[in-house]
């Protein structure tokens, strides 16, 4: 009788804890008033902080090595090259960022001496391009700036227990800034020449800038082994300081495209002391490298450096304050942009990226609310998108409803299929395989590709250009003759039946090899995929079945493929290439026979050369925009259609959404230090979190009625069993 | 028990160098060394000159298993496996391929990875015994055998079933929790219930059909039997006298989990975003980065076999009749 009665306090108990367990999680969830699965701890939605997802950790954010969009994202909010892609203009148009004007560009003859702007490309030796800073810009705080009152840095030579306690560089005391000078511009450039470290165009600079590669022999020959020199001891030819605020960068040749690698990060700004301050023994252990914490002038300075979960960027406080750009594009404009106009940026105060590799709980935590900014993901790509009769994308009602907004942009990328032209049966300059290889870029249906596995996210390409760089022509204008005609003032795909007799022509009767009497059998080399790839491969397959090709899937990891496409063992291919900066030349020099991949190492991955194009392509190259150079644009794309070394394929669209609380978010395909511009009503964000995700509270009440019924059926048995006249049951089995 | 302990650890020496060997072998069988430079430096705008920079750099330009043109023991010591397996079993786990450094990035991402899957073992473990007695205590009955066929089922459902299941449930449509990521102290309770929950849940149908049976073949003996004829209650006989006996391999087998806690679940951290050693090590897989790789694998093998030193010790502590020899 006492252990029942003990029983029956104790499943009381148990019933009361857990119920108070319950009442605690709900207490804690909801003890600073934010919904419960709110993932932003720590931050106030009702501020002016922007959330936003990243998908890939970054490799590097050294601006000499970093070069992809992962990292892209990070340090061009973080660094400042001279100049930058102005905001709101289309066409894309560089513009002075830390310069006070645009460079000074002056040609020399071998000799040295000064010519003329209209000078003729071959007179040209040297090109001199002298910048000036604007002045008055400042470094973010850092303790690599940091003096005494002697005048001594603080933090250049820091005791090993010191740097064995630092998490970040921001731990040390006392931060300091300095302004920039020309000299900082200048140790950039020389580090390309840096034995130990990575930069990719530390080849093409090489080539570039004059005295670049001397100096690069001279450091290896010096300092064989040394992570860190002081490169100040250095001179190089072809970057010289002036004076504080100006310097001169001298190339080789005439190379009008290098101002816009002037616009990238790899020509930003790093203050020696930084370098210095990271060189100190003991800092690489403590993953404290100038690779993964940057130091620049620009709007955001990186304070949260955790790229396995979380990366945060807070306004740098000493930026000069830039003004949000007047001068819209017609197509841009609106009423928004222009009350933005003149406006001091950055706007926002804090940007916090978390890591967010599945593609689901990102597109929940945006429909929460809790991302600011999201793509689509292809599974829910039909349900949130569909397009109307004029072709044009609509959001579903659900997210219109909830104020989100749809922003679509076709990126400067071109992704194609290739012919190996060393084959030797797609390959070559001979008619019969020039004449295979139209037919085959008429059989692929890259608009029913687009429709069937891009869900529309794609624009038929008619040439290696994309949309946005000079040279790519829009209608009928740019439509490419050997794949498409003109049929009602429609473009469409020319009909299979001209491909069936291009093969003809071609030698290949209904597609068959008179070598063997059967079906020609075609190669096509790619990456193994899942399962979700065998559609794309089975409709490339029917493809080439229309014209009586027998296709040959090889697929292989991804490391064998890169080695088939250096190697040229590859037969056909997919390939894609996205721009460097805006400039016809960034994708017509993928088809320039010096660059092929087998013979030059270069990126021309089909290894097409032709003399004629070649011959068009060094002409062009040292052109500035003018009608000729569209000339040569043309008559190279008009040769490449011809020649069909590619069959084209097309240009990406992005498409992506952004609550109704972030302002001025216009996609720039190219520029990537767009962050500054961006704006957020935090308090309609914070409103609205609260609204969308109030937790659903039925469950719990019951859960805890049936507590409530087990714990009144406990009672009752438990009084019953001291009832006498009631014997007690025993659950006890023999 | 000291004796005993040191010939183990000598026995653990060769098991480390076959599986360093193995490691070794299986990933230069699908990367080569200029794969690796290609992947740390970018397909982009890269020059061979820079590959073959980047390989001289970290040793990789060496041969891999053996040198056939160094005099000596040096055509085994200037190759790849030597210099980087070497300073492995010095606990030395040097830099990763993107130039990172592994033990700091193993001393900070450990403690995410403690954090879920510390109270799934002690939960588990918990609800497993407890959902396992209540069986015992009905054995025979509907119940019981109802209760084992939704353990089959639970056994027989994916673990990603489990997780997405219960992203949708507890974090879309009840929006209790967030559907992932992390928080450092004490705000990571958030983060972690529902991936414990889920390690939970998906371990119940194999843990409480094991426990079951141990304790099956407990309930049958005297000292139980001797139990009920005193008059104790059922309840009481299977919390006093039934649980610590049928605790004995349940805790050894906790115990050979334990040091392993700290490599992380590779599928529950990606999914959850919680920034732990497992998605380290899906990541290095993913970035093809061998330094990584290597290090994670030979930790693993150390820890694994730390565990089962620890059973064993752990077997000779609670059951006086087995003797360490």
């Amino acid at each position: 009788m006492q252990e029942r009665k003990v029983s029956s306090g104790s499943g009381i108990g148990w019933v009361a804890v857990a119920v108070a367990a319950l009442g605690l999680v709900g207490a804690l969830a909801g003890c600073d008033g934010r919904p419960w699965n709110d993932p932003n701890v720590g931050f106030d939605p009702a501020g002016p902080i922007l959330f936003q997802s990243f998908s890939e950790r970054p490799k590097h954010l050294d601006p000499l090595s970093a070069y992809s969009e992962d990292e892209s994202l990070f340090i061009s909010q973080i660094y400042e090259p001279p100049l930058q892609y102005a905001f709101l203009a289309r066409p894309f148009r560089l513009e002075p960022l830390t310069l006070a004007r645009m460079p000074e560009v002056v040609f020399e003859a071998a000799d040295g001496t000064s010519l003329p702007p209209d000078a003729p490309p071959e007179a040209i030796a040297f090109t001199r391009y002298r910048l000036t800073l604007a002045p008055g810009i400042r470094y973010q705080p850092h303790p690599a700036f940091s003096r005494d009152a002697a005048g001594r840095f603080l933090h250049h030579d820091l005791a090993p227990a010191v740097i064995a306690g630092l998490r970040t560089p921001y731990d040390l005391p006392g931060h300091a800034s300095r302004l920039l000078e020309a000299a900082d511009y200048v140790h950039q450039i020389k580090r390309l020449a840096h034995p130990k470290l990575h930069s990719p165009i530390k080849a093409l600079m090489a080539n570039t800038i004059v005295g670049l590669d001397t100096l690069a022999a001279r450091l290896r020959e010096a300092h064989p082994h040394d992570d860190y020199i002081d490169l100040r001891a250095f001179e190089l030819e072809g970057a010289r300081v002036i004076d504080p605020l100006r310097f001169e960068i001298r190339i080789r040749g005439k190379y009008p495209q290098f101002l816009y690698w002037l616009a990238m990060p790899f020509f930003a700004p790093m203050p020696w002391e930084v370098e210095r301050f990271h060189a100190q023994p003991g800092m690489r252990e403590r993953n404290l490298m100038l690779d993964w914490w940057p130091v620049g002038t620009g709007p955001y300075m990186l304070v949260e450096n955790d790229p396995n979960r979380r990366m945060v960027l807070a306004r740098n406080p000493h930026f000069r304050g830039e003004r949000f750009p007047h001068d819209a594009a017609p197509a841009l404009a609106s009423p928004a942009l222009a009350a933005a106009a003149g406006r001091p940026l950055p706007a926002i105060d804090r940007v916090v990226f978390s890591l967010e590799k599945e593609p689901i709980p990102l597109w929940h935590k945006f429909l929460q609310g809790y991302y600011d900014l999201a793509g689509i993901p292809r599974e829910s790509f039909e349900q949130v998108v569909s397009f109307g009769a004029d072709g044009g994308a609509e959001l579903s009602e659900e997210l219109r409803g909830r104020g989100v907004r749809l922003l679509t942009a076709v990126e400067p990328s071109t992704i194609y299929t290739g012919f190996n032209m060393r084959d030797a049966v797609v390959g070559g300059d001979s008619e019969r395989a020039r004449k295979l290889r139209q037919a085959i870029s008429i059989a692929l249906d890259v608009e029913s590709f687009i429709a069937i596995f891009r869900t529309g996210r794609g624009s038929p390409a008619s040439g290696p250009i994309p949309p946005g760089i000079p040279g790519h022509l829009e209608g009928v204008a740019g439509m490419n003759p050997v794949t498409h005609r003109l049929v009602d003032g429609r473009i469409e795909r020319r009909p299979i039946e001209d491909a069936r007799r291009l093969m003809r022509e071609a030698g290949y009767p209904e597609g068959v090899d008179p070598a063997t009497g059967r079906a020609l059998v075609l190669a096509f080399d790619t990456v193994a995929g899942g399962p979700e790839t065998q559609p794309v491969l089975d409709w490339h397959r029917k493809q080439f079945a229309r014209i009586g090709i027998d296709l040959v899937i090889r697929a292989t990891d991804y490391n064998r493929f890169q080695d088939k496409i250096r190697g040229g063992s590859a037969q056909i291919f997919q390939w894609g290439w996205n721009a460097d900066y805006p400039d016809p030349e960034n994708f017509l020099f993928l088809l320039h026979g010096p660059q092929a991949k087998v013979e030059g190492g270069g990126e021309n991955a089909a290894n097409y050369r032709n003399p004629a194009f070649d011959a068009l392509f060094e002409r062009f190259r040292l052109l500035e925009p003018s009608a000729e150079r569209d000339e040569l644009v043309a008559r190279m794309v008009e040769l490449v259609r011809e020649d069909a070394p590619w069959a084209w394929g097309w240009h990406p669209i992005t498409y992506s959404l952004h609550h109704a609380w972030v302002h001025e978010a216009i996609p720039h395909p190219v520029a990537r230090n767009t962050l500054k511009y961006r704006r957020v009503d935090g308090p309609l964000r914070a409103r609205l979190q609260a609204a969308w995700n109030a937790p659903v509270l039925w469950p719990v009440g019951l859960a805890a009625g049936v507590l409530a019924l087990l714990v009144a059926l406990r009672v009752r048995r438990t009084r019953a069993a001291r009832d006498p006249a009631r014997p007690a049951t025993s659950g006890v089995r023999p | 028990v000291i004796r005993y302990g040191i010939r183990r650890i000598l026995y653990a020496l060769p098991i480390l160098l076959g599986i360093n060997l193995i490691t070794f072998v299986l990933f230069f069988v699908v990367n080569s060394p200029d794969d690796i430079a290609r992947m740390q430096l970018g397909e982009k705008r890269l020059s061979p000159e820079a590959v073959q920079r980047w390989k001289a750099e970290r040793g990789y330009d060496r041969p891999l298993l053996y040198d056939a043109t160094a005099p000596g023991i040096e055509g085994v010591t200037r190759t790849i496996l030597y210099e980087r397996s070497l300073a492995l079993f010095r606990f030395d786990f040097g830099s990763s391929d993107a130039g990172r450094d592994i033990g700091r990035d193993i001393a900070t991402r450990m403690w995410p990875s403690l954090a879920v899957a510390l109270p799934t073992l002690v939960l588990g473990v918990a609800v497993n015994v407890l959902v396992a007695l209540g069986v015992v205590a009905v054995r025979g009955s509907a119940l019981d055998r109802g209760t084992m066929v939704a353990m089959v089922a639970l056994m027989s459902i994916s673990a990603l079933f489990f997780i997405i299941g219960a992203q949708y449930l507890f974090a879309i449509l009840l929006r209790w929790v967030p559907i992932s990521g992390y928080a450092d102290g004490t705000g990571a309770w958030r983060f972690v219930a529902l991936p414990v929950a889920v390690g939970v849940l998906s371990g119940l149908g194999g843990g409480v059909r094991w426990y079951r049976n141990l304790f099956l073949e407990e309930v049958g003996k005297d000292y139980v039997r001797t139990a009920r004829a005193k008059g104790l209650p059922e309840r009481l006989v299977l919390l006093r006298h039934l649980l610590p006996n049928g605790l004995i391999p349940i805790l050894t087998g906790i115990v050979v989990v334990l040091p392993s806690l700290f490599m992380g679940s590779l599928i529950t951290e990606s999914f959850f975003a919680i920034p732990g050693l497992g998605s380290y090590t899906i990541d290095a897989l993913r970035n093809q980065d061998f330094a990584i790789v290597r290090a994670m694998v030979f930790l693993g093998a150390v820890l694994y076999m730390l565990g089962l030193l620890l059973t064993d010790l752990c077997y000779a502590l609670v059951d006086p009749r087995i003797r360490l020899e």
